[in-house]
């Protein structure tokens, strides 16, 4: 009996042993021609990556990673295998920017098909699809044709408003954007106006809006423009198009008459192994043929002007991008984060 | 008679020095191993102190009282509601006969194999207005809108302890159970002949006995509440975790976010110190256990049927709802099983978890025999401290791994390409190693507390008894306590099993590329707010975790038997 534990100890000894060094290899053997590490969902880059690997023969691998990105590929520092970075939402990239872990791209390519607005000034990082921050309003129940981002701050919407959390990115980059357009004190003011707007407290992905909107708890949402699409078209889960049916979308603007979007994009790892490929992959993703998919695939828009969109995305109506400098949003997400904070926007309807 | 005493025999000393003083070997070898264990907590204790930019004025003035008031109210509840499920469950379960006792003393376990994040959303999906119980509600009474009849709101604090207590409890109701079958047979036999009725043996007798496993347990089901980011962030409840986040993530301040953790940290330590100086002079080990006798006493009748209710209602919160929800959202999407990725990811959730529980419970082993063969007080503190990693939130703890790894490999690599020209690149980093790293000091807790657990079962007695007949400490380990400890190292390897095959915030910073595993898989599903496509691989997470548990449940059970 003791004899057979001792034996069943060293086995176990030498089985993990072995293990630790394939485990270690694990890492080494999956390296590509291109490596990305990427915050936006593989299914939504994996056609793409797929049609230049066609195209130009190039290999790539991807890592999925959310939180902590920035500070994984600033550790690895100069061993780091990344070549490229790939992020939704303007803050990930401007993150990606301050950490010191991107380098500016000088491509007469992307310069032409990226207008200069969807890229950073420094050429550290260059959007690829942009969707519209935009309002989901309640097709029963509210009839109004036009709305402006600081009318929903009007008492008028008392009780009818839903939104997720406004600490989640998009409200952020939205705040901020109202930060850069009329100044921290009228932000403070608005932020303020439509949390006591606010029918329940801030919950659930944007999605969950539409969900309230068709449940009857509130009226008007804030929500981004794909999650429409991808709500029509969802055959899995039938129900979901119900409540793509129970909205519409308004396109909110600012004074200048212009809509906040927000973007996914890609930048070059400062010590990108892989450089020249990875230039080629930057350059395929600014090319006709993958924004088309690539916007496609999201139910967004192409950065690119003059890129046909499908029915369903032309259904939201057409997108009036804000010209407001993305890294000039940037600058303003700390503080919309501490006005989040100060006014306790996810405590709810505070009366 | 307000607290049973254990059986008087021999003295024992608080310190045995069963070593002999010259060989500090061991003792060495163990401290190596808690530095190892320390080493991320160092690491987050410098990233903390080398930021300070940070606005604390502002975190004081907003987010932070509130924050801390939920964190308390949650840790508040769930302590509360895991409590009692779990020592009220066990109570029953061991104490009483009644209908499906067998059945539910196994199955009371299944909620530890549902992840709480993937608990949050089969929640919210039952219970919301499409969902069918408000469709029935609305079906009975006519309603059509939401404003019609008022319905609790799940995603709220109370929610938040509801569904984070129904996925929890069972790590109370495991640890009590075991101490009402092995230590309070005799003594409420006893009770009984002398009249006393089954509340007062309850009040009186069992709880006192049961109050360390009590302890142990809510203290698990606390931390995990506490590093829980997924459900808390779905269920819209502001935690002090949610504001490591957002301190972190939006406003790009990773010093402020690790300082918070810390402060979650500290707040962990003083609730474990309380709880022992509490104790600190009740001693619980007994010379001999009792034979068990599980369900000693019938129910019939109402009683039964309160008990069949009692036991039925945990396993329906924390069980069967998540596995319904899951299942009817699998059922649509079966031809993801064709999907070979899917079968690489639960490969490599086995494999990681496999290796995960290994390492950690021969870790654990070291740590708790090194404890019990030296006494050494500054071990004793070592191992306090490395059980800590289960308070902190996973990619916090992440953060804490891949700087030094990667400081390590880069270094590495300098050092041979300015001597040798051989570029190493990153060896530890980003690799299996990395993330079994994580999951060893996260889940040590769960692997060192049952084997501390098993070792304080074992009298300290059989040692000198072995060592007066003139066995070395090496073979009183292989032939004397390895065996008797056999029960406590399957228990500690299936709890740790369970843990990594859920594990999800680490891993997906810490992995290789093109590495899935079922969490990850379900992740990327869920952040594009499409859960549902990912009710496949949660279902496999639960499958995966339902096997050990099922083991596990049988091997604490011969454990009892055979003692």
């Amino acid at each position: 009996m003791t004899q057979s534990l001792a034996r069943h100890l060293t086995t176990i000894a030498i089985f993990s042993a072995t293990l630790a060094p394939i485990t270690v290899a694990a890492s080494v053997v999956q390296a590509a021609d291109v490596n990305i590490y990427t915050s936006r969902q593989p299914e939504l880059i994996q056609p793409v990556l797929d049609a230049f690997t066609k195209e130009t023969g190039l290999s790539t691998a991807t890592i999925f990673i959310d939180k902590g990105l920035e500070e994984r590929v600033k550790a690895e520092g100069a061993n780091s295998p990344a070549d490229l970075v790939m992020t939704v939402d303007i803050g990930r990239l401007d993150a990606a920017k301050q950490a010191g872990i991107v380098q500016p791209v000088d491509s007469a390519t992307l310069a032409t098909n990226i207008p200069a607005n969807f890229r950073d000034g420094a050429k550290d990082w260059f959007a690829l699809t942009a969707r519209g921050r935009v309002v989901y309003a309640s097709k029963d129940r509210v009839d109004v044709a036009a709305i402006r981002y600081k009318d929903l701050a009007d008492p008028k919407w008392k009780g009818r408003l839903c939104t997720r959390s406004g600490q989640h990115q998009y409200n952020i980059a939205l705040i901020a954007a109202y930060i850069a357009h009329y100044g921290e004190d009228a932000a403070r003011d608005w932020v303020k106006g439509l949390r006591d707007n606010l029918a329940r407290r801030p919950e659930g992905g944007d999605r969950d809006q539409a969900k309230a909107i068709f449940a009857g708890e509130c009226d008007i949402a804030l929500g981004n423009t794909y999650y429409v699409g991808k709500m029509a078209t969802n055959e899995k889960e039938p129900e979901q198009k119900d409540w793509a049916k129970a909205i519409q979308v308004i396109m909110p603007t600012f004074d200048n008459g212009l809509t906040h979007v927000n973007i996914s994009g890609v930048a070059l790892a400062k010590n990108a192994p892989h450089k020249e490929n990875a230039i080629k992959l930057m350059e395929f993703l600014s090319s006709d043929d993958a924004q088309k998919i690539y916007a496609e695939l999201n139910y967004e828009y192409p950065v690119e002007p003059g890129i046909a969109t499908s029915d369903l995305v032309k259904s939201f109506g057409a997108l009036k991008s804000d010209t407001l400098a993305l890294d000039e949003i940037a600058k303003h997400r700390a503080t919309a984060s501490e006005i989040v904070d100060e006014l306790n926007y996810d405590g709810g309807p505070q009366s | 008679m307000s607290v049973i005493r254990p059986a008087k025999t021999w003295p024992i000393p608080a310190r045995l020095r069963l070593l002999p003083r010259g060989d500090r070997g061991y003792l060495a070898a163990a401290f190596a191993l808690s530095a190892v264990i320390a080493m991320p907590f160092a690491a987050l204790v410098y990233l903390a102190l080398s930021g300070t930019s940070t606005n604390w004025s502002h975190l004081a003035r907003t987010i932070l009282p509130q924050a801390s008031l939920v964190t308390l109210g949650l840790m508040l509840g769930v302590a509360l509601v895991t409590g009692s499920i779990g020592v009220i469950t066990a109570w029953l379960v061991a104490r009483f006969s009644f209908p499906g006792r067998r059945m539910f003393s196994w199955a009371l376990v299944l909620p530890l194999a549902v992840p709480t994040y993937i608990a949050a959303y089969c929640f919210v999906e039952f219970l919301h207005f499409a969902g069918p119980v408000q469709t029935a509600i609305r079906g009975v009474f006519g309603f059509t809108t939401s404003r019609e009849y008022w319905f609790p709101d799940i995603r709220s604090l109370p929610g938040a302890v509801l569904i984070l207590s129904s996925v929890l409890y069972p790590y109370v109701y495991l640890t009590v159970r075991m101490v009402f079958l092995m230590q309070g047979q005799k003594a409420a036999d006893v009770a009984r002949t002398l009249g006393a009725s089954q509340a007062t043996i309850f009040l009186r007798i069992l709880l006192p006995l049961a109050r360390p496993a009590i302890a142990v347990g809510v203290m698990l089901a606390l931390m995990e509440a506490v590093n829980d980011i997924g459900a808390v962030e779905f269920l819209g409840v502001r935690t002090l975790t949610f504001a490591v986040y957002s301190t972190w993530l939006n406003r790009g301040d990773l010093y402020g976010a690790t300082q918070i953790a810390l402060l979650m940290l500290v707040m962990i330590v003083l609730l474990v110190s309380v709880e022992r100086f509490a104790r600190r002079k009740q001693r619980f080990t007994l010379g001999r256990a009792d034979r068990p006798r599980p369900g000693a006493d019938r129910l019939t009748g109402g009683k039964a049927v309160l008990a069949v209710a009692a036991c039925a209602l945990p396993i329906l919160l924390g069980f069967a709802i998540p596995f319904a929800v899951l299942t009817d959202y699998a059922f649509e999407r079966l031809d993801q099983l064709a999907d070979p990725q899917l079968w690489r990811a639960l490969q490599h959730t086995v494999v990681l978890a496999g290796i995960t529980a290994l390492v950690t419970i021969i870790a654990g082993f070291l740590l708790a025999y090194g404890v019990r063969l030296t006494g050494s007080r500054r071990l004793v503190l070592m191992t306090r401290l490395a059980v800590l990693g289960y308070a902190v939130p996973g990619t916090v703890l992440a953060i804490g791994i891949l700087i030094p790894l990667a400081g390590f490999d880069n270094w590495v690599d300098a050092h041979l390409s300015a001597g040798f020209d051989l570029s190493t690149g990153l060896l530890l980093s980003g690799s299996g190693f990395a993330i079994v790293y994580a999951g060893f000091v996260r889940f040590m807790a769960m692997g060192h507390g049952a084997l501390e657990s098993g070792f304080a079962k074992l009298s300290p007695h059989l040692d000198m008894a072995a060592r007066t007949l003139g066995r070395a400490p090496g073979s009183t380990l292989v032939e004397v306590l390895l065996p008797l400890m056999r029960p406590a190292l399957m228990t500690a390897f299936l709890l740790v099993f369970v843990e990594s095959s859920k594990e999800l915030s680490a891993t997906i910073l810490l992995r290789p590329f093109d590495f899935e595993t079922l969490a990850t898989f379900v992740y990327a599903q869920t952040s594009r707010a499409a859960f549902e496509d990912g009710a496949v691989a949660a279902l496999m997470i639960v499958l995966v975790g339902m096997l050990p548990v099922a083991i596990l449940n049988r091997s604490i059970l011969a454990e009892t038997a055979r003692s």
